[in-house]
């Protein structure tokens, strides 16, 4: 009972917070009502007892993106971006595929409890007590089965960090 | 309904605990400020703040009456739901980051989180949102200069003070807060002589997360730029105060927790070496403490020039004595035996985090301040390599301790040496730094925020 | 909305760091200082025309108020201006004890620029212990002569005062206690690594720049200047005791905080060597009550705290002055301080505005 209240009050934040994101003019209130969203996502990884995921997502996202966006914000002129129009001319466009996406997601949906074994998989909830630490599983499987991606995927980060270092110095 | 009431039997003592910490906490936070003005009166050859209350006890509270009343001003083009929300931020992410932590074995708000010390550390992380939206709710240009120094200082040393933070972490396999005092009190050791290297680097990067000086270039008076808080007037100052050090007591928390042995009592392992219940009359010395201090206040009672300061010694000599009486109890009365690990865990990590503190004024008061290039500069060229070589080196130790099958005062064995090598390794970053500055042209232009 | 363009900037007047009313307007880019401006006069009092309409005793009170931290230097050059337009000289009592009060005051004064310069640059601490000593010296001076800060203690001719019963004994006494004091500020300041590099290599100013500039005092020897109008043309009692005059070598704001404390040594081996042997006998010459000073002029320097001060006398013949001119030496030195500025962060300024150590009192007349 607390379980479901929960989880529909951290998606309404979540929902709402992406609206308001979009339709925001001040673009630091957007960022604000962004911070709201993947404050809310994380609530609900939280509430699928994924408590790492939680926390990486407060301190990666939220701490770390998130700030890196709003210094970005207020260190570029924004007044010139403001005046231009904010829609492009691609507006029915992008509204068809939109309606489009939405159906296909409805669709699935909808088939998922009609249809056995189309759309969305059912599972049943585990019991909490069973499931392991979820750092420990995270540490596991990304230090003994996915180590190779992983170390693949921080040489990537270093080229980028590196990459923004020097295209950074050049301006000098 | 019914779902309510399981949940406030379930967990009725940490919501208990939960208000009471955020009633209690800007009392303490007001104190902590009387202390610093006593301590800084102190080395600097006066007195301090004496006039309100006897000795000045009652002036946070004079302070607190004073800004609740002042006027709120709001900058006219400064955005009202922004400047609103900064210093809420900057609060909510410094009081809920406290309840993570455990004051001893039996206070804890959050209870059992499984990522108990990277929540903490995360959810401070948080707090540096107040600080930018709050520069740039000002609408100042000084204010937003002062929010983007003072966050671009906080990211740079998150990294060193999570580093640090790993290279402690690497002993205890788990996140969870009471686990990690556990494997100190298991060990018998503390980790701060396990890896002295990563508790140094945890406290330059903690006065430096908390924006202390020789840090505080971004809130200084005598610089150009006045800081983010320069148009926060009475109530939401005092609230960015707040903030501050309640910060402070959390980065003093986590790092008793990991590296000062928490709540545990100095030589206190159960399943250590033996001989280590002969120290066992250092249960005793909190007692000692807190009597010596009664006789102190006692002895100092005549000496008073007026009555009501008399009378205030007094009550305090008193206080005192009682308190030393309850840490008494666990000790020698038989009853009161189980509580012994809460109220003397209790006391000592109180101790312990109060020393810290006592360090980061004591620092405030005697160096001056670094310019932000420097500390830029001391962050990232300094303070990060320092924390990866320590991570590495620990990791080896650790490996090298286990096939050798070491425990506890064991393990000083392999982490000494890699404390050493770390140590000659930042002699060599820090004459390296010297040789590039000797040859650099101080004049040339130089990004500012690269350090 | 913050670009890296310039940037031109205003500090002052009113602000914690300027020591007065100086406001200095920076030209930036991005954090750089690429030019700058001092913009004086906000507490100019019009000193010089006022002495004009006074007599030579009336205007000696005037001069305190210019350099209010060094009150006893201003009033000494004064003093011994008008005793030469006078061809008059004090009698040696009155010698020793204006060199022993001088030298106090430049130990003050030396000691407030400490404290202040050291707050500026975040050192809370030394601040309250340079006012503790500060203390016993005004202390001394308000036995002598009843005030502290303006003191008016030297009159044409000579003292009006007698040293008082516990004089000498007083002086030794503070002597004596501050050799420990300053190792104490040393041990703040001088090998913390901190301070070096927020001081190091921070407004330097070359020995030819210094010259160009007529900069004149701790700042000029900073720079490597062997010039010390005390050794170089001695008034009241100099040419009688042994000093040392410390010299820098490259002119940064280092150089001149250890020039400073060396002063502070030195100054006070003098007062140990006055107090040995102050000569009985009169302490005024024979001026008369009113000085109608034969028409000339004069020029006359000494070396104050903060540099050369000098007075420029013109007498016409009548008790009052027909023109006085001071050199104050906080204007001149801050001349260089543009020069000094350049090329440094933001952050330094204050730390340069701090090292000149001006008094805009006398900036300003």
């Amino acid at each position: 009972m607390l379980d479901k209240a929960l989880f529909y009050f951290f998606a309404a934040v979540a929902v709402a917070s992406a609206v308001l994101m979009v339709t925001r003019r001040n673009v630091v209130h957007g960022a604000i009502f962004l911070i709201t969203a993947l404050l809310a996502t994380a609530g609900i990884f939280l509430q699928l007892r994924a408590e790492f995921l939680f926390i990486v997502q407060i301190i990666l996202y939220v701490g770390g993106i998130m700030v890196l966006f709003v210094f970005v914000i207020m260190l570029v002129n924004l007044d010139v971006a403001l005046q231009q129009i904010q829609f492009a001319r691609q507006k029915w466009v992008a509204l068809l595929v939109a309606l489009a996406l939405a159906g296909q997601v409805g669709l699935m949906f909808w088939s998922s409890g009609k249809m056995p074994g189309q759309g969305l998989p059912v599972l049943t909830a585990a019991a909490a007590s069973s499931l392991p630490p979820n750092s420990e599983t995270v540490a596991h499987s990304l230090f003994e089965s996915y180590l190779l991606p992983f170390e693949i995927a921080s040489v990537l980060l270093l080229v980028a960090m590196i990459g923004a270092v020097v295209m950074a110095k050049k301006r000098m | 309904m019914q779902a309510t009431i399981e949940f406030l039997k379930l967990y009725w003592a940490p919501l208990l605990c939960g208000v009471a910490v955020v009633a209690i906490l800007p009392l303490i936070a007001g104190y902590i400020v009387l202390v610093e003005r006593k301590l800084m009166a102190d080395m600097q050859a006066r007195l301090g703040p004496m006039r309100v209350g006897p000795h000045g006890l009652l002036q946070p509270i004079a302070d607190a009456v004073k800004l609740l009343i002042k006027e709120d001003i709001i900058p006219d083009n400064a955005d009202k739901m922004v400047f609103w929300l900064a210093p809420v931020l900057s609060v909510g992410a410094a009081l809920l980051s406290l309840a993570g932590l455990a004051i001893g074995p039996a206070f804890q708000i959050a209870q059992d989180i499984n990522i108990g010390i990277l929540f903490v550390v995360g959810i401070s992380a948080m707090g540096i949102f107040g600080i930018v939206l709050g520069g740039w709710a000002s609408n100042s240009h000084y204010s937003l200069m002062g929010a983007l120094r003072s966050s671009a200082q906080l990211v740079s040393y998150e990294t060193a003070a999570g580093m640090a933070l790993v290279s402690a972490l690497l002993f205890t396999g788990t996140l969870n807060i009471k686990s990690i005092v556990e494997v100190q009190s298991i060990e018998g050791i503390w980790f701060v002589m396990l890896a002295p290297v990563a508790f140094f680097t945890y406290l330059v990067a903690s006065i430096a997360e908390t924006n202390r000086a020789p840090f505080d270039l971004p809130e200084a008076e005598s610089e150009l730029v006045a800081g983010y808080m320069t148009e926060f007037s009475g109530f939401r100052w005092s609230l960015y105060f707040l903030a501050e050090y309640t910060n402070m007591i959390v980065v003093a928390s986590v790092a008793t927790t990991l590296f000062l042995g928490g709540w545990l009592r100095p030589f206190a392992s159960v399943h250590g070496l033996p001989g280590f219940h002969l120290l066992n009359f250092l249960d005793l010395v909190p007692t000692l403490l807190l009597v010596a201090i009664a006789a102190y206040c006692i002895v100092r009672t005549p000496k008073q020039p007026t009555r009501v300061q008399q009378m205030f010694m007094l009550a305090v000599a008193g206080l005192c004595f009682v308190v030393g009486l309850v840490l008494l109890a666990p000790v020698v009365v038989p009853i009161a035996k189980p509580f012994y690990a809460g109220i003397h865990g209790g006391f000592w990590f109180i101790l312990k985090v109060s020393l810290y503190i006592y360090f980061f004024m004591w620092l405030r008061f005697t160096i001056p301040r670094y310019r932000f290039d420097q500390l830029m500069r001391l962050g990232w060229h300094f303070l990060i390599p320092l924390s990866i070589i320590n991570v590495l080196l620990v990791g080896v130790a650790l490996i090298a301790g286990s096939y050798f099958n070491l425990h506890g005062w064991g393990l000083l064995l392999v982490t000494t040496p890699a404390a050493i090598i770390t140590l000659v390794a930042a002699l060599m970053i820090l004459a390296a730094e010297k040789q590039r500055d000797a040859g650099h042209d101080p004049n040339a232009a130089s990004d500012f925020y690269a350090g | 909305m913050l670009g890296a363009d310039e940037l031109v900037i205003n500090m002052g007047p009113q602000h914690p760091s300027t020591h007065g009313v100086l406001r200095v307007k920076l030209k930036l880019d991005g954090e750089r200082v690429i030019g700058s401006e001092c913009i004086i006069g906000y507490l100019h009092r019009g000193v010089e025309k006022i002495a004009e309409n006074r007599t030579y005793q009336q205007f000696a009170p005037y001069v305190d108020r210019m350099d209010y931290v060094a009150a006893v230097s201003s009033g000494l050059g004064y003093c011994e201006a008008v005793e030469k337009l006078l061809v008059a000289e004090a009698p040696p009592r009155a010698r020793v004890i204006r060199t022993i009060l001088t030298e106090l005051q430049r130990i003050a004064s030396h000691l407030l620029w400490l404290g202040t310069h050291a707050l500026d640059i975040g050192a809370l601490t030394p601040l309250f212990y340079c006012f503790r000593e500060r203390e016993e010296i005004l202390k001394i001076f308000e036995k002598y002569c009843g005030a502290r800060l303006t003191t008016h203690a030297f009159r044409i001719g000579g003292l009006q005062y007698e040293a008082y019963d516990t004089f000498e004994k007083d002086v030794e006494r503070f002597c004596k206690d501050f050799e420990s004091r300053i190792v104490e500020y040393a041990t703040l300041l001088t090998e913390n690594r901190i301070w070096i590099g927020r001081t190091k290599g921070v407004g330097i100013l070359t020995a030819a720049d210094a010259i160009a500039f007529g900069v004149t005092g701790p700042v000029l020897r900073a720079s490597g200047v062997k010039w010390d109008i005390r050794k170089a043309a001695p008034y009241a009692a100099y040419d009688q005791y042994k000093f040392e005059i410390p010299v820098g070598t490259t002119g940064d704001t280092y150089d001149r905080y250890l020039v400073r404390m060396e002063e502070m040594r030195q100054s006070r081996l003098i007062c140990l060597q006055a107090i040995e042997n102050i000569p009985a006998g009169p302490i005024m010459a024979k001026v008369g009550k009113v000085l109608k000073p034969p028409p000339g002029e004069v020029y006359h320097a000494i070396e104050a705290p903060k540099g050369e001060i000098g007075y420029y006398i013109v007498s016409d013949g009548t008790v009052m002055p027909y023109r006085v001119h001071i050199r104050p030496p906080s204007f001149i030195n801050l001349q260089a301080f543009d020069r000094m500025v350049r090329g440094h962060l933001v952050a330094d300024v204050v730390a340069i505005i701090g090292t000149i150590d001006i008094v805009l009192g006398e900036v300003d007349r």
